[in-house]
């Protein structure tokens, strides 16, 4: 399986998503300059977390503009599979991959914790879960937010992909996760990457990348 | 010369959590007057074009392209000679 990692200037879950797939998949993972373009097709393009360019502007907002973002929407456009984690899902909002955008908590606290997710039913990827999933989020700016027509059409469409028991952060419908409309590209503030070593007893991450990879 | 003076803010529908906690700190304050408060940012650009059309038509590219994110945020120009 090849997989390829989008390192942007302070990217820092590049590796520790590109040593799981490596790990758990056997993956050949390429990591991919954020200034590198590419035009094969991998199995997978992952935009991990982080906080490209500094976040600053807006989280996010500056990657969209990188080359490798350019070979990124012409990937997911052919059909490509994209799983963007935390700064990743707030590369592809900015990028319109998918809708939406992500605010900051509403606590304005920055928050550190495992959280349980829901898997929707009316979403495709439900059917590779059974029961609940323990994920831990990190982050500052994680609030999903939308208008109420795309929000409607979310729901309609089934491209809400998980949703928190307990919303930590203000999130809209309570969505920790969302989809685009071919179920290709996948955003997700909480880290499957973060819960795929035995030696912390959570292993729920890996059945959200195997997930991905099926579906 | 021209500058683009630009305010960007949360869109009204948008909650400005860092506005309302601004604002609650006035209340317990007792500033009281203050109704409501939102928080944004000014951005300013330095622009060296031949006409005013021009620096505005760049500007506004600039704005809805790179500065504004049009799904949460609302924005003002204003562009002056300098």
């Amino acid at each position: 399986m090849k997989v390829r990692v989008v390192t942007f200037p302070g990217s820092n879950c590049d590796k520790d998503v590109g040593s799981v797939l490596h790990d758990y998949f056997q993956a050949d993972v390429n990591y991919t300059w954020y200034k590198e373009s590419f035009d094969d097709v991998p199995d997978l393009v992952v935009l991990p977390g982080g906080f490209s360019f500094g976040d600053y502007l807006r989280c996010g907002a500056m990657a969209k503009f990188s080359a490798s973002m350019e070979s990124v929407v012409k990937y997911a456009n052919k059909g490509g599979k994209v799983l963007g984690v935390c700064n990743g899902f707030q590369i592809l909002t900015e990028s319109g991959l998918l809708p939406g955008a992500l605010l900051h908590n509403r606590t304005l606290k920055y928050i550190c914790k495992d959280v349980e997710l829901v898997p929707v039913k009316e979403n495709g990827f439900s059917k590779h879960f059974q029961g609940n999933l323990s994920i831990p989020i990190a982050h500052g700016e994680g609030a999903y937010f939308a208008d109420a027509e795309t929000l409607e059409r979310l729901e309609k469409n089934g491209q809400v992909v998980f949703r928190y028991q307990e919303n930590p952060n203000g999130s809209l419908h309570d969505i920790a996760g969302i989809c685009n409309e071919k179920g290709n590209v996948l955003g997700m503030m909480p880290h499957p990457e973060r819960a795929m070593n035995p030696f912390t007893g959570k292993m729920d991450g890996k059945l959200i990348l195997e997930a991905l990879l099926k579906n | 010369m021209f500058v683009a003076k630009i305010n960007v803010t949360l869109k009204e529908s948008v909650l400005d959590p860092q506005g309302q906690t601004v604002l609650r700190t006035l209340h317990d304050q007792g500033k009281g007057q203050v109704q409501d408060l939102r928080v944004g940012k000014y951005i300013e650009l330095k622009l060296n074009v031949s006409s005013l059309k021009e620096a505005e038509s760049i500007a506004k590219e600039i704005c809805e392209s790179v500065l504004v994110n049009q799904v949460i945020e609302t924005y003002k120009l204003v562009v002056e000679s300098q």
